[in-house]
């Protein structure tokens, strides 16, 4: 191997201003050489941001600093470099790529303007050379028509488009090293496969370094030829992806790669419990063409959806963003009004019921969302949460927290917790909470929005076991929308694949993944990054 | 797998940060706006005890005095005292001190009355235009009828209309008020609906006027103390204009515009007419927008941005 282009030894970042720890990052040790990808795997807190924002030189001031080591670039030290000299640097010997595409573009300059940027800094190309050079950047990314595209705005481009435009942005230069702090989280699985495999592509065509930083040991299976993995601002493991991927050492590394949910789905019993859930010819219209607006759009976000719930059954509803699946559960939980068709709950037709008339039937169906940030109202304490429901319902106070120190058992937090306020717990502590404030209702139906995708793995392992615990536990029918292939596989007894408002297939989670019959079903699979790994085993 | 099956149930101790409402009173604009405003409050509050004399009573024998000149007046009692004309007398010969004493309670009475009202009634429409969609237009839309109608305007017309008094210019002041703090409440309301925990309340059976009592409601408090501080000086300073040019309180009311009002004739002559009550006004809305300022960076960090 050839000199490295990146050599991290030593690294300590200090944070200044108390919590919890003092060291964002302590005596970290890194090395990306020429022509490979390095995977930084950890979850959130490990460090794996703060050690991205150490190497650019843009940790934020004040908060975060480095207290020793030193970082190297082909050799140089840019540990005491000016502001000035690493501007010189950036962009030219390296460069990164955001998560948000849309939040990282600047929205009211045109896309090939902001690729031309750091030519127009580093460079002494005049406007048509500049222009040359961006056109070309754009066809090696695979932009479609780069001569029309070059003057779109980052609104009327795809989150695909956005991310190749970063690339490009990124890599017009062709730095040395290329950082890209989980540039696929944002996006769609199947989208997340194309930018993947563009990396891949860009990165061996200069040889290009490449500090790729992700939480998902699918993306890592995917594009990694070194894997580091962080805990706590130290790295736990380093070594080559089939070492670390079949062979961890650490126990850190196994735990993680356990709760890594695996792609098969286990054997079911198919549930005989009651139907509590139908739904039949489920429509929900956005826009109304009207006498005033006659061009108006009108946008078919559930489209003719049939499907059915038992008591003790799990349903999951999985498909990309903009697949309708949490319009459908937003409509089953009549938070929004559907616009047409029969939803029945326990037998009783609950569509189009205004909302005097829906009050006393809430009871009966329960949501956990995915925000544990937002789901709680900061200002009311936890008991105040739990006991709001059943207080609704005419349950007295002292019954009410009787059942609320129950469920808190129930959802392994201590009683004690009741009084205290959201802010004081964890997002998976806070997912708990939800769970307990929807049993507290004595629902049969419980429709989980995505309630697992704003959580570290190892947590998310941890919520979708007491989720199964309490479906037992209540005999519940559980409505399960999730993007994540892999959690579906294990939590759903049975699929619902969406798309564009539609349902393209249903059917026993077993055999949807066995023998995908749709084509989109299909899609979806292959685009399932680490789709054939099974983490932590040696196969 | 043995880590995943032991669950977290202790809960983390959180590092004791100072509340808002410490942090407020530890804003040095705070502390110095609230001072002065306490200083006024009780100057209003305790005039007949700051050796004031009725600030109606006219003297037409000292008439026009400089400041620290001896005058003698005539006490509610009826008898005569001569006594220390501190700020002078005006063009009638009544005390100017005795007249910017007084004129504190009017000022602060209408300050306060126009942003209580105006918070309670903007509240109240915000929070309705905010939640029911179907609401919202047509409300919005009076309301901008409203924000249409200057205050002066209102004020002449309401003067005209009823007898001059501080009710017709608490209202004429009040009402243009309104508009902005519904829009205010309305914006918080919009985002404060989509928030997972009001969606979850709902799915709770809350009611909808406890829903937007213990979820929705609470949010706004911060922001309208703030603008509850800003509407207040402007009403203050809109009351002296309005008096000033005559449409405002009846003019044997001493407040700050009226004294003003009374000596902007022979201003180049005798200044101390204006300068006194000018002063005063002009601190006392200094005062209460340093505390505005103080309270929207502590309690409402979000607004200061915007601002």
């Amino acid at each position: 191997m050839s000199a490295p282009v990146l050599e991290i030894s030593d690294l300590t970042v200090a944070i200044h201003g108390g919590g919890d720890r003092a060291h964002a990052v302590q005596g970290i040790d890194l090395v990306v050489g020429a022509n490979e990808i390095v995977c930084v795997v950890g979850e959130s807190g490990s460090g794996k941001s703060v050690t991205a924002q150490a190497v650019m030189g843009l940790l934020p001031k004040g908060s975060l600093s480095v207290k020793s080591g030193s970082i190297r670039l082909q050799g140089t030290e840019l540990g005491h470099k000016s502001q000035a000299e690493l501007r010189a640097i950036r962009g030219r010997q390296m460069a990164m790529v955001f998560q948000e595409p849309m939040t990282a573009l600047n929205p009211v300059e045109r896309v090939g303007k902001q690729i031309a940027e750091s030519l127009e800094i580093h460079t002494t190309l005049d406007a048509g050379g500049r222009r040359e050079r961006v056109l070309e950047i754009m066809r090696a990314v695979h932009l479609p028509d780069p001569e029309q595209m070059i003057d779109a705005y980052p609104h009327q481009l795809s989150g695909g488009q956005r991310q190749r435009i970063m690339i490009a942005t990124a890599l017009v230069l062709d730095p040395a090293l290329l950082i890209a702090d989980e540039p696929t989280t944002a996006l769609d699985v199947t989208t997340q496969a194309q930018i993947l495999s563009l990396i891949r592509e860009m990165q061996a065509r200069k040889k290009t370094g490449v500090l790729f930083i992700t939480h998902d040991f699918g993306v890592v299976s995917e594009i990694a030829d070194r894997v580091v993995v962080m805990q706590f601002g130290r790295v736990v493991e380093q070594g080559a992806r089939e070492e670390v991927l079949r062979r961890p050492k650490e126990t850190y590394t196994r735990m993680l790669m356990a709760a890594v949910p695996s792609m098969i789905p286990p054997k079911r019993a198919p549930a005989t419990g009651a139907v509590t859930l139908e739904t039949t010819n489920l429509h929900k219209t956005y826009g109304k063409r009207g006498f005033w607006q006659p061009r108006a759009r009108v946008v078919n976000a559930v489209n003719d959806v049939t499907l059915e719930v038992r008591r003790g059954e799990t349903l999951g509803i999985v498909g990309e963003s903009g697949s309708g699946k949490s319009t459908v559960a937003r409509c089953i939980a009549r938070l929004v009004d559907p616009s047409s068709g029969r939803i029945a709950i326990e037998g009783r037709d609950i569509a189009l019921l205004s909302e005097t008339q829906m009050r006393p039937l809430r009871r009966g169906v329960q949501m956990v969302f995915q925000d544990p940030y937002r789901s709680l109202n900061p200002r009311r304490t936890v008991a105040e949460a739990i006991i709001e429901g059943p207080m609704n319902f005419g349950v007295s106070r002292e019954a009410a927290l009787k059942r609320a120190r129950q469920l808190m058992a129930t959802v392994h937090l201590s009683p004690d917790a009741l009084e205290r306020y959201p802010h004081q717990f964890s997002g998976g502590q806070r997912q708990r909470i939800c769970i307990a404030r929807a049993l507290a209702m004595e629902p049969y139906l419980l429709i989980g929005d995505e309630p697992v995708s704003a959580l570290d793995v190892s947590v998310q392992a941890q919520v979708l076991k007491l989720l199964d615990e309490v479906r037992r536990q209540f005999d519940l029918a559980v409505l399960f929308i999730t993007h994540d292939l892999r959690v579906a596989a294990q939590v759903c007894d049975r699929l619902a694949v969406m798309q564009k408002g539609v349902i393209v297939e249903q059917g026993a989670t077993a055999d949807v993944f066995a023998n995908p019959k749709h084509a989109y079903t299909r899609a979806l699979f292959e685009a399932a990054p680490g789709r054939h790994q099974e983490f932590g085993r040696d196969d | 797998m043995a880590e995943l099956t032991t669950i977290e149930s202790t809960v983390p101790a959180t590092a004791s940060r100072p509340t808002a409402s410490t942090r407020a009173l530890r804003h040095p604009g705070v502390v110095a706006g609230g001072f002065v405003i306490l200083a006024v409050v009780l100057i209003g509050l305790l005039a007949p005890w700051l050796g004031t004399i009725d600030p109606t009573a006219i003297n037409p024998a000292a008439r026009n005095r400089l400041p620290g000149m001896e005058i003698s007046m005539r006490t509610d009692t009826g008898e005569r005292v001569r006594m220390v004309a501190r700020f002078g007398t005006d063009s009638l010969g009544r005390d100017i001190y005795s007249r910017v004493v007084y004129g504190a309670r009017v000022s602060l009475l209408i300050g306060i009355a126009v942003a209580v009202i105006s918070i309670v009634a903007g509240l109240f429409v915000g929070l309705l235009a905010g939640f029911f969609r179907w609401l919202d237009a047509v409300l919005m839309r009076i309301m901008d009828g409203l924000m249409a109608i200057p205050a002066i305007l209102l004020a002449i017309a309401m003067v005209s209309l009823f007898r001059a008094g501080v009710l017709a210019v608490i209202a004429a002041i009040a009402v243009p008020e309104i508009p902005r703090v519904v829009r205010l409440v309305r914006s918080i309301v919009l985002g404060v609906r989509e928030e997972p925990y009001v969606e979850a309340a709902v799915t709770l059976g809350t009611p909808t006027a406890k829903l937007l009592w213990r979820h929705v409601l609470p949010n706004t408090i911060a922001p309208l103390i703030v603008q509850g501080t800003f509407t207040c000086a402007s009403a203050i300073l809109v009351e002296a204009i309005l008096s000033f040019l005559g449409i405002g309180v009846p003019p044997e009311v001493p407040t700050w515009g009226n004294i003003m009002a009374e000596g902007r004739q022979v201003f180049s002559i005798y200044p101390h007419n204006i300068i006194y009550p000018g002063v005063m006004l002009a601190a006392t809305i200094l005062a209460v927008n340093v505390l505005g300022d103080g309270l929207r960076d502590t309690l409402d960090p979000k607004m200061a941005k915007r601002v």
